[in-house]
């Protein structure tokens, strides 16, 4: 158990280090030099450069200037925007609460609807469990932009029932501004999760301890609570966990067709105005948080098996 | 004559791939309070399929004729509530410990978890008398084994988990579906002695499901033998044995199943065993039986009366009389 | 019997299992009609795709434009069968390199066994946390927007999910007899993986490949919705409902309507196709695919 989350730990600390280093690259191996990349083509004043040289420690080789890169970024350093002339810190971290918020939201829907259709799904043979099927075969497949436009105009647009566009302010009109992005980010993840919990509680429905449960005379709701969809938890929750952390990434899509002011949209228009040093940081956050939920899930998910206990013994 | 358990004409078919699959046909047996009845067949002739008929725990689609009535109570009426109160009554003990308990679940949990439901009975006071009755089907540390994992017992530890967790429902009948089976050879003697001396204690009636025809004829008051989804001969034990009177029953009897010879067991009879989906008409056995005549292949034998129990043959007489010879 | 004949047999076997069923027919069917489509439809079409007259724009079909103007005024058929012919090749480029280095990795990995194996296979496992989409992004900001960019990107991303799915393969097919009987008749390494290993695993690589056209044609598309990938105004079905957002708005949906529910349909397709001819390898452990965080 502590062997296991020991080299759980390595891992993970491995894969931000190589993490970093791909993000770290890029810089670097960016047609024309370094300067000229962080440039992202502008003409700057000497001052300016000689700002940039100093920042970035451009006149030392490729691994020390790697090493102080990541030293600073780990004490929360990342750079300055050359568009906006400010910390890039300070710019994600005005944006990350709107990323955040929609990531919560998105997976509050991702496992309550996920959860209960797979659910449906698997209690109720034929009709019900067809529609389901189809349903989420077809869900799975619309990418959250598509989702984006249709909820868009089905529910702002058509219905009016949600702003179209924006953050909003305030808590409540917060979360009326995020519902739409929030569905359409969750949408793809959902179906997945709906899929997923439906085979495993069909697949533990079937097996021999669900018969011994039912012989025994416990009630059959309280069957499926306490063993279908206990064992079947732990793939659900892996899964989850998966796709969860699949919509770090995937939030630049929604916060942008909403016109949210997030660090994924903010990170799209970085690489679109060449704004390297936004690039590097958001792509660094980002990679960094993917990593981390996805560590959290594979461990929270072996923890829930008491089988994996076994470690501990031998 | 009404036992705590009577099976009238059970007749079960499941739905089959592409046409319904019979597994039981015309089954009749009885128990009485506190009698074990063994029953007895090869594999696939239906054993467990009485024993799932019976808590009517039968796959999605499946039929089922005659009726099974529990101390006059015919189960065929009873829904919800009532059908579940019965189950609780009459556990089953099953072949495979590893698989019919809940991996993820503490052997606690197991035990605890009718005794909570049914009785409404505190955590603690469901634990105290599991630990007890653990203690009772000799599993050392009891109350440590409440804390730990089925995968951290081994087989003959789990199956007595799983024979505890059927005496903590007090029933007065017990469903033991080849209770040993899965175990290795000498924690199967263990198990059955501490099954055995359990249900004596305590007057259990018992069906008794095994393929071994003499630990049949040890632990039980009359065994019944099974082919093909039917019942062939059912008798007291001892003269079951001793004089067989059904050919099936004669061979099975004279293959002599014994720890050693185990393996190579069902070679002395000739032909495969068959399920009841392939039983050929008349007698079902008419394939295998080495006296077999062409009535045997037109019309199926009722299960007659005869010395001290029944028996399915037509031939039953002029057998004796030749063996008698 | 010769060990090419086992070969033979062996990948008939496989081959002659199970039909693709009336639901893999008919994806199948979508995907062939969407080829032949993207192919000729372009030369079929009468417009322009980027002839823009402001006069039509957002203008109802007409009996020469059966589909109706985009905001630009553009015909909305002529750009949805254009944007089809980049919207396949794309991904398409995507699986082919994917698959290429993937199943090359794998199979000298499981060839070779030993301490390469294990470097091969952490490095995989490292790699396995680079969402796709980001990568994209990462490589759009330093080379600059365009599909080749993004197609790189993306084949990259995608290399360590198909090299560990052939790598298990490849370990278990490596490890069978026939593959040991050419080794003893002294055919090398090289032509044994190229003739006989490989194509034992192609049902596995069509599978493969065939889910993983579905995911690329998902991502491609977010790169250009994002106005990185494809550049306006060529046509794309990702930039088309990128420009018919505003459209959305104001209460025109056709442009973004129709060209998402082409990627829809299509992913659809690949997606039952390749759990068809995957023949429910998925299933035992499907989360597996989705770390790579580009579709969820
Ligand atoms: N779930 C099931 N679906 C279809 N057929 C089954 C199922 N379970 C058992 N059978 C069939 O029913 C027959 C009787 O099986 P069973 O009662 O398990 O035999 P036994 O316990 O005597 O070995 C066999 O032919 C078996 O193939
Ligand atoms: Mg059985």
């Amino acid at each position: 158990m502590t062997a296991y989350l020991i080299r759980r730990a390595i891992m993970l600390m491995v894969t931000l280090l190589v993490s970093s280093f791909v993000v770290f690259t890029g810089l670097s191996i960016a047609p024309g030099n370094p300067l000229a990349t962080l440039a992202g083509g502008r003409s700057l004043p000497p001052e300016s450069i000689q700002v940039l040289v100093e920042r970035y420690n451009l006149d030392e080789p490729f691994f020390i200037r790697y090493a102080m890169w990541l030293g600073n970024a780990v004490q929360g350093d990342l750079g300055l925007s050359i568009t906006l002339r400010q910390d890039v810190s300070d710019l994600i971290a005005s944006r990350a609460g709107t990323t955040i918020a929609l990531i919560i939201y998105a997976t509050v829907i991702v496992l309550v609807v996920g959860v209960a259709f797979g659910l449906l799904a698997a209690l109720r043979p034929g009709l019900v469990d067809s529609l389901v099927v189809i349903a989420t075969a077809v869900v799975v497949a619309v990418p959250p932009f598509v989702a984006a436009i249709a909820l868009i105009g089905i529910f702002a647009v058509g219905l009016g029932w949600f702003p179209a566009l924006g953050g909003g302010s305030g808590f409540w009109d917060g979360i009326r501004h995020l519902t739409l992005p929030a569905f359409a980010l969750a949408a793809a993840a959902a179906a997945t999760v709906a899929r997923v919990t439906r085979t495993s509680v069909r697949r533990q429905l079937h097996l021999e301890h669900v018969q011994t449960a039912v012989s025994r005379g416990i009630p059959y709701a309280t069957v499926v609570r306490r063993h279908a969809l206990r064992n079947a938890a732990i793939p659900i929750s892996t899964l989850a966990g998966m796709t969860v952390a699949s919509m770090i990434a995937l939030s630049a899509v929604v916060e942008r067709a909403f016109g949210l002011n997030g660090l994924g949209a903010y990170l799209v228009s970085a690489a679109l105005s060449k704004d390297f040093a936004v690039v590097q940081g958001i792509s660094l956050v980002l990679v960094t948080a993917f990593v981390l939920v996805n560590t959290l899930v594979d461990v929270g998910a072996t923890m829930l098996d008491p089988r994996f206990q076994l470690g501990r013994r031998s | 004559m009404s036992g705590i358990l009577d099976i009238d004409h059970l007749t079960v078919t499941l739905a089959g791939e592409d046409r319904p699959k019979p597994v039981l046909s015309d089954v009749s047996m009885s128990i009485a309070e506190g009698e074990a009845v063994g029953l007895v067949g090869e594999s696939g002739s239906g054993k467990s399929m009485t024993v799932r008929s019976i808590i009517r725990l039968l796959p999605p689609g499946a039929r089922m004729e005659g009726n099974i009535r529990v101390r006059g109570v015919d189960l065929g009426t009873l829904r919800g509530a009532a059908l579940r109160k019965m189950r609780a009554e009459m556990p089953v003990i099953f072949q495979d410990p590893r698989a019919h308990i809940n991996p993820v679940r503490s052997v606690g949990d197991f035990l605890t978890e009718a005794l909570r439901i049914h009785r409404r009975m505190s955590r603690a006071a469901a634990e105290d008398r599991a630990a007890d009755v653990l203690d009772e089907v000799g599993v050392s540390e009891a109350r440590r084994r409440l804390r730990q994992y089925p995968h951290e017992l081994s087989g003959g530890l789990l199956q007595r988990v799983m024979i505890a967790s059927a005496l903590l429902a007090e029933p007065r009948l017990l469903l033991a579906d080849e209770p040993t089976t899965a175990l290795d050879v000498t924690t199967q003697a263990e198990v059955m002695a501490v099954m055995d001396e359990l249900r004596r204690e305590r007057g259990l009636a018992m069906l008794f499901i095994t393929h071994d025809l003499e630990l049949a004829a040890a632990i039980c008051d009359r065994t019944a033998v099974m082919y093909a989804g039917r019942v062939m001969e059912v008798r007291a034990s001892a003269s079951l044995l001793e004089r067989p009177l059904h050919p099936y029953t004669a061979a099975l009897a004279t293959a002599r199943p014994s720890i050693e010879r185990k393996v190579d067991r069902l070679t002395t009879i000739p032909g495969r065993p068959l399920s009841a989906f392939e039983a050929p008409d008349g007698c079902a056995f008419n394939t295998r039986c080495a006296h077999v005549r062409e009535s045997c292949r037109e019309q199926r034998p009722e299960l007659r009366t005869l010395l001290d129990g029944q028996v399915a043959c037509v031939r039953v007489e002029e057998l004796q009389a030749v063996s008698h010879d | 019997m010769t060990a090419t004949s086992v070969v033979r047999a062996r990948a008939g076997a496989r081959a002659g299992r199970g039909g693709l069923g009336p639901l893999g027919v008919t994806a199948a069917t979508v995907i062939a009609v969407a080829v032949v489509l993207a192919a000729i439809g372009p030369e079929l079409a009468s417009a322009d795709p980027n002839a823009s007259d402001f006069a039509h724009a957002y203008g109802p079909p007409t009996p020469g434009h059966p589909l109706g103007y985009d905001s630009q005024g553009r015909d909305l058929l002529a750009r949805l069968l254009t944007g089809a012919r980049t919207s396949l090749l794309g991904p398409l480029w995507v699986v082919a390199l994917g698959m290429t280095a993937g199943t090359a990795i794998a199979v000298v990995a499981a060839w070779r066994g030993g301490w390469l194996d294990s470097m091969v296979s952490s490095v995989l496992e490292v790699m396995f946390s680079f969402p796709g989409v980001l990568l994209a992004m990462l490589v759009a900001a330093v080379f600059g927007p365009g599909l080749t960019s993004a197609v790189f990107a993306l084949a990259v991303a995608y290399i360590p999910y198909i090299a560990r799915l052939v790598r298990s393969a490849a370990v278990a097919e490596r490890h069978k007899p026939y593959i040991q009987a050419l080794e003893v008749q002294g055919l090398g390494a090289f032509t044994i993986c190229l003739r006989h290993l490989v194509p034992n695993l192609l049902p596995l690589l069509a599978a493969q490949a065939t889910l993983f056209f579905g995911y690329a044609m998902v991502d491609l598309a977010i790169v250009s919705f994002f106005g990185l990938g494809v550049q306006p105004p060529d046509a794309d079905w990702g930039v088309m409902v990128a420009s018919g957002q505003s459209g959305v708005l104001q209460g025109y949906p056709a442009e973004s309507l129709l060209a998402g529910g082409c990627i829809v349909l299509l992913v659809v397709a690949f997606n039952v196709l390749g759990e068809r001819l995957s023949d429910g390898r998925r299933v035992h452990r499907p989360w597996r695919l989705f770390r790579r965080g580009g579709t969820a």
